[in-house]
């Protein structure tokens, strides 16, 4: 593809990803902001593929949309009054808050104007796929199985607080 | 051989001729070919979804020693246009009490991920739209939108029926996904790629079929992607008798129609996806590679329809158990030995 056809995808999809977050932090109805979500999930794995990870892309679209928006959902529909007009989205520690996000913000900008991003001119060979399951299994095997255990916990913790007993 | 892909070949050869000749960049060239190609994709679908719905009520007619539609033309061919025309005729109704937006926006969901899937199905030798190098993954990733859409389609009718029918199949979907992405897993060890052409090209014979050498995964396939599409014997979300429709109780005209041809799409979808995986896609001798393609998959539609005539439909606790209790550890241990003997 030509550079301007991908500054110009980019800058699109930039635009709708920050526009529906903001939608879902703003939104009154709630099933509507779970709806952006949606979109601002769909739009950073059309970045993914922008940067020619199809891999990633792929999977951000099965588990953040597949699987934790419709746990979000679900667990909106199953919240009896959640979705009458009178729920709040916002509460009074307004100043609090931005300060928090305030500082939140100049540490992520520090951090990254500091960091010194190596830009590799050369592609992966062969599929980002082949490369990532290898280095999965080789380079970063104890991380890997680290998670998997993790998730193990949780999925027995969830288990056995679900347990009625 | 009357095989497709080289007429496709020279028609573009023929439009970038045209283009350099004329001045226009390829861009632009590019950009129209994909707009005619997608306007081909959605010309079959339609096609394939009028002929499944008049087949689906001839199978069921003949099934139970009666006709089916014969009025309608030859042995009843004209019937689904008939009902197309109807349907689209008919006055568009939204109820007052509804979401508005998400009324509107749940059918085109469920029909564009649809849509979408058929993008990767590789309809014979060299006619697919693009063989993304993770096709498989791809047409998993993409169909999860449906969920979505049914669910939204549930919650934004302002119906109990709806809600219940959203749920049920949002939940029925989510669970089978689990042994259906395995049993594809299967497939993919054994032919060490996801994109789609790559993995038809590796069974060749017919020896190679994978549903010859993961005849468990076939079957785990089969029955998730039947539950997957909420057929019979898994139709909990539209059950008649208990929901009303499900779902789409509130839908009518054209967005009920969205609807019900985006299950017949993927009626198609996922008999093709099997096609593709385990009989060897548009693998055969003599006949040109995409009548193959429509000769196996049209097969597996047919088996589907018929599973319909056969089984009696599961309660929800029986489907929910039957996914998490049986078929996933099948799955697993069926993941397990191919990744031993692979």
């Amino acid at each position: 593809m030509e550079n301007g056809t991908q500054t110009a995808v980019f800058y699109i999809l930039s635009g709708l990803i920050v526009g529906s977050a903001f939608m879902v932090v703003s939104l009154k109805n709630i099933f509507h902001s779970a709806l952006f979500l949606v979109l601002c999930f769909f739009s950073v794995a059309g970045i993914y593929i922008l940067l020619s990870a199809e891999f990633v892309a792929a999977v951000q679209v099965l588990i953040y949309v597949g699987a934790i928006t419709v746990l979000l959902i679900f667990a909106i529909m199953l919240t009896a009054q959640l979705y009458s007009p009178s729920i709040r989205q916002s509460n009074e520690q307004v100043i609090p808050g931005i300060i928090i996000v305030g500082t939140l913000l100049i540490v992520t900008l520090s951090v990254l104007r500091r960091t010194s991003w190596r830009i590799s001119t050369q592609g992966i060979e062969g599929q980002s796929t082949v490369s990532i399951g290898k280095s999965l299994l080789t380079t970063y095997v104890l991380p890997f199985e680290v998670v998997s255990l993790v998730l193990i916990a949780a999925l027995i913790g969830a288990i056995i607080i679900a347990r009625r007993e | 051989m009357l095989e497709l892909d080289q007429l496709f070949k020279n028609i573009y050869l023929w439009g970038e001729n045209l283009f350099t000749q004329w001045g226009i960049p390829l861009f632009w060239l590019e950009l129209l070919g994909m707009l005619i190609v997608a306007v081909i994709i959605l010309a079959f679908m339609s096609l394939s979804v009028l002929f499944l719905v008049w087949w689906e009520r001839k199978v069921s007619g003949h099934m139970q020693s009666r006709f089916g539609p014969m009025r309608t033309g030859w042995h009843g061919w004209l019937q689904t246009i008939i009902d197309a025309i109807k349907l689209i005729l008919k006055e568009d109704t939204t109820p007052g009490t509804a979401d508005k937006i998400g009324f509107l926006i749940a059918p085109i969901i469920v029909f564009v991920s649809a849509f979408m899937a058929y993008i990767c199905i590789p309809f014979g030798k060299g006619l697919i739209v693009k063989d993304l190098n993770i096709g498989i993954l791809y047409i998993l990733a993409i169909t999860t939108f449906t969920v979505i859409g049914l669910l939204t389609a549930g919650w934004c009718s302002n119906n109990k029926f709806s809600v219940l029918g959203g749920f049920r199949s949002a939940a029925q979907i989510i669970s089978y996904e689990v042994p259906l992405t395995l049993s594809i897993l299967g497939v993919v060890i054994l032919s060490q790629t996801l994109s789609m052409q790559s993995i038809v090209n590796s069974q060749k014979h017919i020896w190679e079929w994978y549903i010859f050498r993961q005849p468990i995964g076939f079957l785990i396939y089969l029955v998730a992607a039947i539950a997957e599409i909420n057929r019979v014997p898994f139709d909990i979300p539209e059950a008649e008798q208990e929901l009303v429709a499900g779902f789409n109780v509130e839908y009518s005209g054209i967005k009920f129609a969205m609807f019900f041809f985006a299950e017949f799409a993927n009626l198609f979808l996922v008999s093709a996806i099997a096609t593709t995986l385990f009989l060897g896609g548009w693998n055969g001798p003599l006949l040109p590679s995409w009548i193959w393609f429509f000769i196996k998959s049209f097969f597996l539609v047919f088996v589907i329809m018929w599973f319909k005539w056969t089984f009696p439909r599961l309660r929800v606790d029986q489907l929910m158990g039957f996914a998490w209790k049986f078929l996933l550890p099948l799955a697993f241990i069926n993941l397990i030995l191919t990744g031993l003997f692979a």
